[in-house]
């Protein structure tokens, strides 16, 4: 519960300050909330078990009650969220809508919003949590955004809430027809029975909304132009954390109704999920601007991921669940990257760019590191995640895994030529304006790289902290009793 | 020694952090002595194990920690030095420790020193790795590691693009590779269950030889990634743009070689399926001929090494393809010595030189550079296979193993080392006889390189000329093939293949000594008493054309795979993406607008006429309600 | 002559309902209209007054006491508000007013 009110404070707290003192505030918050989590971790039995938090009456005449709970994998999506807005505010920190109480303001109700999601264990809560994500990122987004901003966020906007809609549908649906006993509560819809016709429009919905968000190949085109057009801030914000909620939420609110769905729908999304792959990776090779460059990649990655959860293996879950936060980190990195470049010198172009490595060996390291984490080089977290999902896919289907696989040639192909055309080559006059890193960039991506190196060489303590649960939910999943 | 074990990758990786570090700040001389003392610690540490396998006979295993654990699988890191490791672990270190010293010399210069040094430690750790780990996993980690530290050293000039270029080939190319040989693991995961070594080994009783086929072939596909062979090799002479002590020590010594260790590593799993080890065969056998005709016509001393290297790559896997597994272990021991010994050599007369590498401006380097011109001689004549030099025992063996299989393929052997000796010999003329053909100032900035360059030098000259006694065929003396002894516990070999009579195998070897005497001479007629020098460019004709460009393969591959990828990728953005499906999605915008302002007509603020439309409403319900 | 029955009540409210209705729909003229309006409202009225008596119950025709009274309010309103409309657009005309529009 904490989790949310501490964000929420301070996010009002944010009315009455100004300037400099707005954003050490809003920082404290995000460190708070950050310690309280790495508290909550360690004092979490690894057992799989699921700790209640909350648990009130909310709306009594439809059944809907205010439910909060952890296990492990919440526990990891909550690590995310509250590792990456400690970074996200670092990384504003030097421009100018960083000391914007505003900005700071709709971050922090950000994070509550998807601490919510991920800890509601109530159906029309979870809804709720999830729309309220989306309105700080639009008005981020809208407010601070480049060029065409009010075209594009409000495509987003549309887009993405136009997916929610058939998710609240879903939610109905589940509810009204299924044998649910309690309200909207989530074990109870899980467990709850209900006829194939009726879950395969419910699943219909929920897949919808999710698939737009993550997004999966054909829903994704509001997301280059979002990303692009976002400010470093706000993208992280979408690429880091807030994809995860699609994913997250295939995982808990989309896989109990696959049992009364059939298998086939699993399949055309893993084909779904596995063009992605190639389609995102094929696209990055020529792109010029550095952001839709990465957009495209994370598009990829994020595929690999969904392709991984679509194989309902306790391999599948527990690689998506690990890369979700692997891709987390790198994806805020390597926007946090492109935002330091475009920062001192005013392109994104790689056209335009050439030879950083000369002016700033320190940060070509630390680039260096989120890229090799990107491209999956062994004893980087990257590497982690995509064995287990590659290896998951290929054990169900050998043909999509060998096509998923080309990501990680791919992969190397577009990222590498933006190393090459950004950092290495011949250093030019222009570069006198890369003048070297702040204090609040250092620690943002030193933080950043170390978490690269930290899961890559010992990731088994974060697959411990899901795997039991992972374990559980399938057991459960498994457990389900299809109506005849 | 079985605890101390991680020490031996330690060592460097500590010298990796140390100068990544702080070497900025160093002295030029500590950063260099300590990326040296750490690579010969680990040598001696080597040594040390080497000694300890060969007491007991038993294999050191060590296991750090475990990795992951996750759905009932267990990765471990976990190390293991038996017979096959150790051979590798010595030749990296020892070689490794020999280049480290070298590059001291030459690299004094470059602002980059301290760089240079932490990534040649990062790579000595990713190497041990690869041939220490006790499973697969542990040698996919070297495997990429290695790749990784490949490609930051090809691209160390980062700032030109050309080298940038070289490098993101060189790790993409592996990448493909990476490919094959992840997929061959996964299914190793699904049959085995594990990738230990041992379990691996021990469930293969149970695996149908279709997959073990499969799996032989996708491992393969690694190994021709990153031993460069058809139809991956292509990275392999763009990477010489890296200095040259990377190109001694990576692309000819060590990381090349990994693609040999995983099929000897694997020979349990190959030694089934037979039919695979022949398609191995037969790639290694064009690969030798193909890299020797396209050597033939270069002219940067640089490359001819290079592609020397692809081809005599290609012997070993001829002789992995006969199952002629300690035969391979020999020949990439020795070629070890006498590659690296030619690409140190190339780096002391590119120093001699001021960078110039091309061979028709050199000429008559023998009389400056003593030293360099001696050890070179040695290893010229061991690649050739001058009788009793180390070459000609690894050579030969290969040579005699083959015939064993197939005279065909043997005659196409003999063509492709007959090859290799007419090109090696014509560089080594053209470089250190005749007369200097470079300007007036290079001629004068002549000079022999200094102690730390030389050293390395001449210890490896002794290993060439002598390296051939670690395994003296059996024909010639009795319980001298110490090699194949060694690692005869390590190896499976496959069953039931027959052996040649002594009188055959002095025949083979008298052909292929003559062989070489005859280029040889012929050579050293052409190029050093007539004096010829090689064509410029644009005098070559027909087939000298095609293998002075290489066969325009990487012409060939940039229109078939790269363009069509860069097209389609610009084609799918613009017009797939953009165009079809944001397209559509924005139709659906735009048709909701269209229709709204549409029915905005209707309402136009006139009360009178939504008065109407009430009325309408009531009327229309009305009929609905009783007339319908 | 036949006696006057319920129906004969139904028809003529009808009847003036439907003028009071067709003169609100065409009729520009404010005035015209709000006339109209109240030709419906008696339409009504009548029919309640008829009905009242019909059943015998009182009801109905307190009703119409009260419509009698919001009616008179309501013209009183609509009246001010013509004034209104006529200060400001110097015409009585309805089709004029369709600020709503925008």
């Amino acid at each position: 519960m904490e989790l949310i009110l501490i964000p929420l404070f301070f996010a009002a707290v944010q009315f009455f300050v100004k300037g400099r003192t707005a954003s050490w505030l809003a920082l404290a918050s995000t460190l708070v909330s950050l310690g309280w989590t790495i508290c909550m971790i360690s004092g979490y039995a690894m057992d799989g078990s699921t700790v209640n938090l909350v648990d009130v009456e909310w709306l009594k005449f439809a059944g809907i009650r205010f439910t909060l709970a952890y296990d492990g994998i919440a526990l990891m999506m909550v690590l995310l969220t509250n590792l990456a807005l400690p970074i996200i505010l670092l990384a504003s920190w030097d421009r100018n809508y960083g000391k914007s109480p505003l900005y700071l303001g709709l971050a922090l109700l950000m994070q509550a919003a998807l601490v919510g999601v991920f800890l509601a264990q109530d159906g029309i809560l979870f809804y709720v949590f999830w729309e309220l994500a989306l309105i700080p990122i639009y008005f981020i987004s809208a407010i601070w955004g480049g060029e065409n901003k009010n075209r594009i966020t409000l495509k987003f906007f549309i887009y993405t809430f136009f997916g929610s809609i058939f998710m609240l549908v879903g939610l109905l649906l589940w509810k009204s027809y299924g044998s649910s006993t309690n309200g909207f509560a989530w074990m109870s819809l899980v467990q709850s029975q209900i006829p194939s016709d009726i879950a395969f429009w419910a699943f219909l919905g929920f897949a919808l909304a999710f698939a737009i968000k993550l997004p999966l190949f054909p829903f994704h085109t509001w997301q280059p132009d979002t990303y692009t057009v976002a400010p470093a801030g706000g993208t992280m914000l979408l690429s880091g954390i807030m994809l995860k909620m699609g994913l997250f939420g295939f995982i808990k609110w989309a896989l109990p109704l696959v049992p009364h769905v059939g298998e086939n729908m699993m399949h055309f999304l893993s084909v779904l999920a596995v063009i992605g792959i190639v389609y995102g990776s094929i696209i990055a090779i020529k792109q010029n601007d550095m952001k839709r460059l990465v957009a495209f990649s994370s598009m990829a990655h994020v595929g690999l991921i969904a392709a991984g959860i679509f194989t309902q293996s306790l391999e599948g879950l527990q690689g998506a669940i690990i890369q979700m936060l692997n891709h987390g980190i790198t994806a805020i990195g390597l926007f946090f990257v492109i935002d330091v470049i475009e920062r001192r010198m005013e392109t994104r172009e790689l056209t335009l760019l050439s030879g950083i490595a000369k002016v700033s060996p320190v940060f070509a390291v630390m680039t260096l590191i989120l890229v090799m984490g990107s491209v999956a080089v062994p004893l980087t977290n990257g590497f982690v995640g995509e064995f287990i999902l590659l290896k998951s896919v290929f054990d169900s289907n050998a043909t999509l895994g060998v096509i998923a696989g080309l990501t990680i040639i791919f992969c190397a192909v577009y990222l590498l030529r933006m190393v090459q055309f950004s950092l290495f080559g011949p250093s030019n006059a222009q570069n006198e304006k890369f003048t070297p890193l702040t204090w609040a960039e250092g620690i943002g991506l030193g933080t950043l790289c170390f978490f690269v190196l930290w899961i890559g060489i010992n990731p088994d303590p974060f697959f411990g902290l899901t795997e039991r649960s992972v374990s559980n939910l399938l057991s459960l999943f498994n457990a389900i009793k299809v109506m005849p | 020694m079985e605890k101390n074990l991680i020490l031996i990758p330690l060592l460097p990786l500590i010298g990796f952090l140390i100068n990544g570090i702080f070497g900025k700040k160093l002295p030029k001389n500590v950063v260099g002595a300590l990326g040296t003392l750490v690579v010969f610690g680990s040598f001696i540490l080597s040594l040390l194990a080497f000694l300890e396998v060969r007491e007991s006979g038993q294999a050191l295993s060590h296991t750090a920690f475990t990795w992951m654990q996750i759905a009932g699988l267990k990765f471990d890191i976990a190390f293991l030095a038996d017979q096959l490791s150790t051979q590798m672990m010595l030749i990296i270190t020892g070689i490794g420790s020999l280049i480290h010293l070298y590059s001291i010399g030459y690299m004094h210069k470059d602002e980059g020193f301290y760089k240079f040094f932490a990534y040649l430690n990062l790579f000595i750790f990713s190497m041990l790795l690869l041939v220490m780990g006790s499973n697969y996993l542990l040698l996919f980690f070297g495997w990429e590691g290695v790749g990784l530290c490949s490609y930051l050293l090809i691209g160390f000039w980062y700032q030109n693009l050309e080298y940038g270029k070289a490098a993101r080939k060189a790790f993409v190319m592996n990448r493909i590779g990476d490919l094959g040989l992840m997929l061959g693991l996964f299914m190793l995961l699904q049959h085995a269950g594990s990738l230990e070594y041992k379990e691996v080994m021990a469930s293969l009783s149970t695996l149908s030889t279709e997959k073990a086929a499969c799996i032989g072939l996708l491992l393969f596909v690694g190994a021709t990634g990153k031993s460069a062979q058809i139809p991956l090799y292509t990275w392999l002479p763009d990477a010489m743009a890296g200095p040259t002590p990377v190109s001694a020590l990576i692309h000819a010594a060590t990381m090349v070689t990994a693609g040999i260790y995983l099929i000897v590593r694997s020979s349990a799993l190959y030694s089934m399926v037979p039919e695979v080890l022949e398609i191995i065969g037969y790639v290694g056998l064009a690969t030798a001929l193909f890299a020797g005709l396209i050597a033939i016509r270069q002219n940067d001393i640089k490359k001819v090494l290079a592609y020397s290297t692809v081809s005599q790559l290609g012997f070993m896997f001829v002789a992995l393809g006969v199952g002629a597994y300690s035969t391979a272990m020999f020949h990439l021991t020795t070629h070890a010595f006498f590659k690296a010994l030619m690409f140190l050599g190339s780096g002391s007369v590119i120093h001699a030189m001021g960078g110039e590498q091309d061979i028709r401006k050199m000429g008559g380097l023998a009389k400056k550079l003593k030293i360099t011109h001696l050890t070179f001689l040695v290893g010229t004549l061991a690649i050739i296979g001058f009788p009793l030099t180390s070459g000609f025992f690894s050579k030969d063996e290969i040579l005699a193993k083959v015939y064993e299989h197939s005279p065909i393929m043997w005659g196409l052997l003999l063509l492709a080392s007959a090859i290799t000796a007419f090109y090696m010999l014509r560089m080594f003329f053209l470089t250190f006889h005749g007369s200097f053909r470079g300007t007036h100032d290079q001629e004068h900035h002549l000079h022999e390189s200094p102690i730390s360059m030389t050293l390395p030098l001449m210890v490896l000259a002794v290993l060439s000329l002598a390296g051939g006694f670690l395994n003296v065929p059996e024909f010639i003396s009795e319980g001298s093939e110490h090699l194949h002894t060694w690692l005869n516990s390590v190896v499976t070999y496959v069953s039931g293949r027959h052996h040649l009579d002594h009188s055959t195998e002095w025949m083979l070897m008298g052909v292929a000594s003559a062989l070489a005497l005859i280029i040889l001479v012929s050579t050293y007629v052409v190029y050093v008493s007539k004096k010829s020098t090689a064509a410029e460019d644009d005098q070559l004709t027909g087939i000298q054309k095609w293998m002075n460009n290489k066969f325009y393969i990487d012409e060939l591959y940039q229109s078939v795979v790269q363009k069509p990828i860069e097209a389609i990728s610009n084609l799918g953005y613009n017009i797939i993406d953009r165009g079809i499906i944001d397209g559509s999605v924005n139709f659906i915008g735009k048709s909701v607008e269209v229709a709204g302002n549409a029915l905005r007509r209707i309402q136009n603020g006139n009360v009178e006429y939504y008065l109407l439309y009430m009325v309408l409403g009531i009327f229309f319900l009305l009929v609905f309600k009783f007339v319908l | 002559m036949t006696e006057v029955t319920a129906e004969h009540y139904i028809i003529l409210a009808t009847t003036l309902f439907v003028i009071g209705v067709a003169g609100v729909l065409i009729r520009r003229n404010a005035i015209v209209v709000l006339m109209c309006v109240e030709l419906m409202l008696n339409a009504v009225n009548l029919l309640m007054v008829a009905f009242s008596s019909h059943h015998k119950d009182s009801a109905g025709q307190i009703f119409v006491f009260f419509i009698m009274v919001v009616a008179a309010a309501e013209v009183a309103v609509g009246l001010a508000i013509l004034v209104m409309v006529y200060r400001n657009t110097r015409s009585t005309d309805v089709s004029l007013l369709d600020q709503l529009k925008n």
